[in-house]
């Protein structure tokens, strides 16, 4: 495929190279930018197509049903509900439970608070005998409502959010940052 | 300037500036250029010269768009028909790529049709070509070989059963037939193994082959030089040539620019449908191959019992074998096709019989009323399938969660208390570990009950050391905890 044009072996006569110079080089450029042009255009279903996991959220959370709002009305302590979320992660989805409390806040209004310590990530568990919660892994203690009261943890338990569709008590599980003062949505 | 990088005369180089001279120095990039584009053409560049930059261009086309497929392609049994459905249905631009490959393969076929055509009606085999056509009968069997491959990936209905035909039609081939076709399945049955094989030969295997051949195929075509027109002496071409840049090079631009208008306007306004998951137990299936495979499909279709071999081996073989040898026999200088009556009337016997078979195939599936309701309805449920959002797959991990709830109750209620005693804070959701604590799936298999309710209730210096704290329940809610840790698996 290299060997000169003028000693093929098949015999051909060869092509004068002069003819290459002038009028065909303004044509090559031309031929150059179109054919750039058509790849840029070809490359852009390609690029949209490798980009889509950047510009989607791969992870979507939906609203998990807690049960019915009137089971709720008359709570004295807050309760143990075990939800399911479900986690998209690319085309498989993955289904987990997470374990949330619904309290009441100063207003008696439902509230729904993570059981996950906002200290260091322990799932706190309610003491019905000290009324409070108390984190097993360092000993962060919170009130009915989730507000703190002692310990390092550096805010109260964090109160998700709540929505009421057809009777029934929903909520949207969340993930914060652990270790600040501030809640700071994570995922 | 092309003179620049060639030291013959003793002379040194003459030192030319810029970035281009110096590439030029170091690489002989003009040289290589005006050897590419100064290709004499016998007779001058013509329309029917086109199809070999054509099927260049598709098969660069078919290996980005597959280079890109794999992005989110799965080759498993499980999980190959969900992830091209995420292609098809929820990723961005992901059904027109699919569809650019699925029609690209079906384009892929018809070019090299036409160009083998070409060569063959123009007699350009001829003139000391013999291992020119030898290495173009490779690439087609490969392309071929590509199609059949690539036609199961997607793992569906209509790839599951046509592949299991394909696949069934090996094993008539005599003696050696069952094992070819345990082979390439990877067993006695279509299956994971199977998705393996065909995923390998289609994506790593025959891609490099064709790399190889269509190099050689090249090298041997400059090397040979160009045949031109059919009244030219394909020994030593006499006709005034013209170079191959710039009017071929336009022409040949021109089908490339064809491909891609044709192949862009079907694959957005017809995209390639993806029917449901493969069902093996579907009794009620009738597989169908695609088009390009139907009249070998209906030729298969004559053969039984005994005469099989005459079908299925003896008479492909004999056709392939003439293919093959046809510069070694056909020996004669003369090139215009209507002094080649013989060849000629092969070629259009065998065009006839190919398209006769393929028609006669269509036409039996449409008068026959069982076959035409069932193909109706696999239409029907492939239809209603492309309308479904995309759904996605549970993860298996999920799935072993929630079997352990809805198993024993006991296990459940541990399950519980192991949340709620952040014990998953250090050994991970379901007991799979983490940085911080070992896991404690098939714990079982290690420890009986009563040692884990020894270790709870007096947990090793080691595990102290990791900030194990000795566990402190109720009876009921300590038996039900290491009824979890000992369900978990």
């Amino acid at each position: 495929m290299l060997e000169p044009a003028g000693e093929n072996t098949a015999g051909q006569p060869s092509v004068p190279r002069s003819s290459f110079e002038g009028r065909r080089s303004f044509l090559g450029a031309l031929l150059g930018l179109g054919s750039c042009f058509v790849g840029a255009l070809l490359s852009v279903p390609l690029i949209r197509f490798a980009l889509f996991p950047l510009l989607r959220r791969t992870t979507e959370l939906k609203n998990s049903p807690l049960g019915d709002l009137d089971a709720f009305s008359s709570l004295t302590e807050p309760v143990l509900r075990t939800i399911q979320i479900e986690q998209v992660d690319g085309w498989r989805k993955a289904v987990s439970e997470k374990a949330v409390y619904v309290t009441k806040d100063g207003q008696g209004h439902p509230l729904v608070l993570s059981s996950i310590c906002p200290h260091l990530g322990c799932t706190v568990p309610w003491s019905k005998e000290k009324n409070q919660f108390t984190c097993p892994c360092h000993g962060a203690t919170f009130a009915a409502d989730g507000t703190r009261i002692s310990g390092p943890s550096l805010r109260g338990m964090d109160s998700l959010e709540t929505s009421v569709e057809n009777g029934q008590l929903l909520v949207r599980f969340q993930y914060f940052r652990q270790l600040v003062s501030d809640k700071e949505v994570i995922g | 300037m092309h003179s620049t990088n060639k030291n013959d005369g003793g002379n040194p180089p003459r030192a030319e500036s810029g970035l281009w001279a110096w590439l030029n120095r170091r690489t002989g990039l003009d040289d290589l250029l005006r050897t590419a584009l100064d290709e004499p053409i016998p007779g001058g560049a013509r329309l029917a010269y086109i199809f070999g930059s054509g099927l260049l261009f598709i098969f660069l086309s078919q290996v980005i768009t597959g280079i890109f497929l794999a992005l989110y392609y799965v080759p498993s049994a499980d999980h190959a028909h969900t992830t091209v459905a995420y292609i098809t249905k929820a990723v961005t631009a992901g059904s027109f790529l699919r569809s650019l490959h699925g029609y690209g393969a079906s384009a892929m076929v018809v070019v090299l049709f036409l160009h083998l055509s070409q060569t063959y009606i123009y007699g350009s085999y001829k003139g000391s070509r013999e291992l020119l056509w030898l290495s173009g009968c490779a690439l087609f069997g490969l392309v071929l070989a590509m199609a059949f491959t690539g036609y199961l990936l997607p793992w569906d209905q209509r790839a599951y059963f046509a592949t299991a035909v394909g696949t069934n039609a090996v094993s008539e081939v005599p003696w050696i037939g069952e094992s070819m076709k345990r082979l390439m399945r990877g067993g006695t049955e279509m299956g994971t193994l199977t998705i393996s094989r065909f995923f390998v030969a289609h994506v790593f295997f025959i891609p490099a082959c064709i790399f190889a051949l269509v190099a050689s195929h090249v090298f041997l075509f400059r090397k040979a030089g160009a045949s031109g027109p059919f009244n030219e002496d394909p020994y030593h071409p006499k006709q005034k040539p013209e170079p191959f840049y710039p009017r071929q090079v336009l022409m040949d631009l021109s089908l490339t620019a064809l491909l891609i208008v044709g192949l862009g306007l079907l694959c957005f306004f017809v995209p390639l449908q993806l029917g449901p998951p493969a069902n093996p137990a579907d009794a009620q299936y009738i597989p169908r191959p695609e088009w390009y495979y139907l009249p070998i499909f209906q030729w298969l279709k004559y053969w039984h019992g005994s005469a099989a071999i005459v079908g299925v081996l003896v008479i492909p073989a004999l056709v392939a074998i003439a293919v093959v040898a046809l510069p070694f026999l056909d020996r004669g200088v003369e090139r215009r096709p209507w002094k080649r009556p013989a060849a000629m009337g092969a070629y259009a016997f065998v065009v006839f019989t190919l398209v006769g078979l393929g028609l006669r195939s269509q036409y039996l599936d449409r008068h026959d009323p069982g076959v035409a309701q069932q193909l109706t309805k696999q239409k029907t449920d492939e239809d209603e399938y492309a309308r479904k959002p995309f759904e996605p797959e549970l993860s298996s991990a999920s799935l072993a969660a929630e079997n352990v709830t809805l198993a024993d109750p006991l296990a459940a209620k541990g399950k519980t208390i192991f949340e709620t005693q952040s014990c998953n804070a250090c050994h991970g959701d379901g007991g799979v570990g983490t940085a911080a604590a070992p896991p404690l799936v098939g714990i079982r298999t290690k420890l009986s009950a009563d040692q884990v309710a020894e270790l709870f209730k007096h947990p090793t210096s080691k595990m102290s050391a990791g900030g194990m704290s000795p566990v402190d329940l109720p009876p009921d809610d300590l038996k039900a905890l290491i009824a979890y840790v000992e369900s978990l698996q």
